[in-house]
């Protein structure tokens, strides 16, 4: 699975990024940009040609939610895949990202397989 | 504090050691917890508002995190740094996320606060409620660790 595509991960957690890092390397990715919060997240969309967006929720500055509206709600960056990768599994979360136009949502703990599903959805 | 709100804990904690860390905890016999000095060299503590208020920590032997962090990220860690650290937060994160989503079946939203992290030999978990504290021994292959939880209606 390799789409010689540029991936945004966006996560407080070094560690998180880290992990799916190397999760997304192990089915064959190998572009990354980091970014610790929204706001960091939305400069870096502004500068480098972003495929695909793996986002946290719970994050300081700007949270996972607002950033996926920032994204949507702007006409240069609305076309890229967003998904959402957070330990907010309750319904009411999912709702509202997918409210808000979140390209597929992924419960933490995942596995790789879980992770390389919904990539391959969002990437078709 | 209803006991109903410890089990989803439990088995949250089990789930995301073995997805994440590929590693087995075993739960011990719970019990109530009289001091704050913590069981673990490292704790992520998190506070959790909603239909009901409390907290959760999860406090790990230097030796088992050590060891469930290697695994996580796929390379050996040998001492308690700030990745380590960093990690135990989102460990105990994905274990209140887990949590939660049991816990709304039971009827009870609750969001939570973004994990504290706390390092050193005989460090201290406030926990934000009056009520009493449940701690849940469990053991690994490469030691033990402990989840605190306490809630008020």
């Amino acid at each position: 699975m390799d789409f010689g595509i540029t991936i945004l991960i966006v996560d407080d957690f070094a560690s998180m990024r880290r992990i799916i890092k190397g999760t997304l390397k192990s089915i064959g990715f190998d572009n990354f940009i980091e970014a610790e919060d929204g706001v960091v997240a939305l400069k870096k969309l502004e500068k480098e040609k972003i495929d695909l967006i793996i986002s946290d929720w719970i994050m300081p500055n700007m949270n996972g939610l607002e950033f996926l509206k920032a994204v949507k709600g702007d006409s240069k960056f609305k076309d890229i895949p967003f998904v959402m990768v957070t330990a907010e599994g309750q319904k009411g979360n999912v709702l509202e990202a997918i409210n808000a136009g979140v390209n597929n949502y992924i419960v933490k703990p995942f596995t790789p397989e879980t992770l390389q599903a919904k990539l391959q959805k969002v990437l078709k | 504090m209803d006991v109903r709100y410890i089990n989803p804990f439990i088995e949250s904690t089990i789930h995301v050691l073995k997805t994440m860390a590929f590693t087995t905890a075993k739960v011990g016999k719970p019990y109530l917890k009289k001091n704050e000095v913590a069981t673990g060299d490292v704790s992520g503590v998190i506070g959790l508002i909603g239909d009901v208020k409390g907290s959760i920590s999860v406090s790990f032997r230097e030796e088992c995190i050590l060891a469930i962090v290697s695994n996580m990220f796929g390379e050996k860690m040998t001492e308690l740094n700030d990745e380590v650290k960093d990690a135990a937060g989102e460990i105990s994160n994905m274990i209140s996320g887990q949590a939660r989503q049991k816990l709304e079946l039971m009827g009870r939203n609750l969001k939570a606060s973004i994990p504290i992290v706390i390092m050193g030999k005989n460090h201290t978990i406030s926990h934000m409620t009056k009520d009493k504290i449940i701690a849940i021994p469990f053991t690994t292959d490469k030691g033990e660790f402990t989840i605190e939880v306490s809630f008020e209606e």
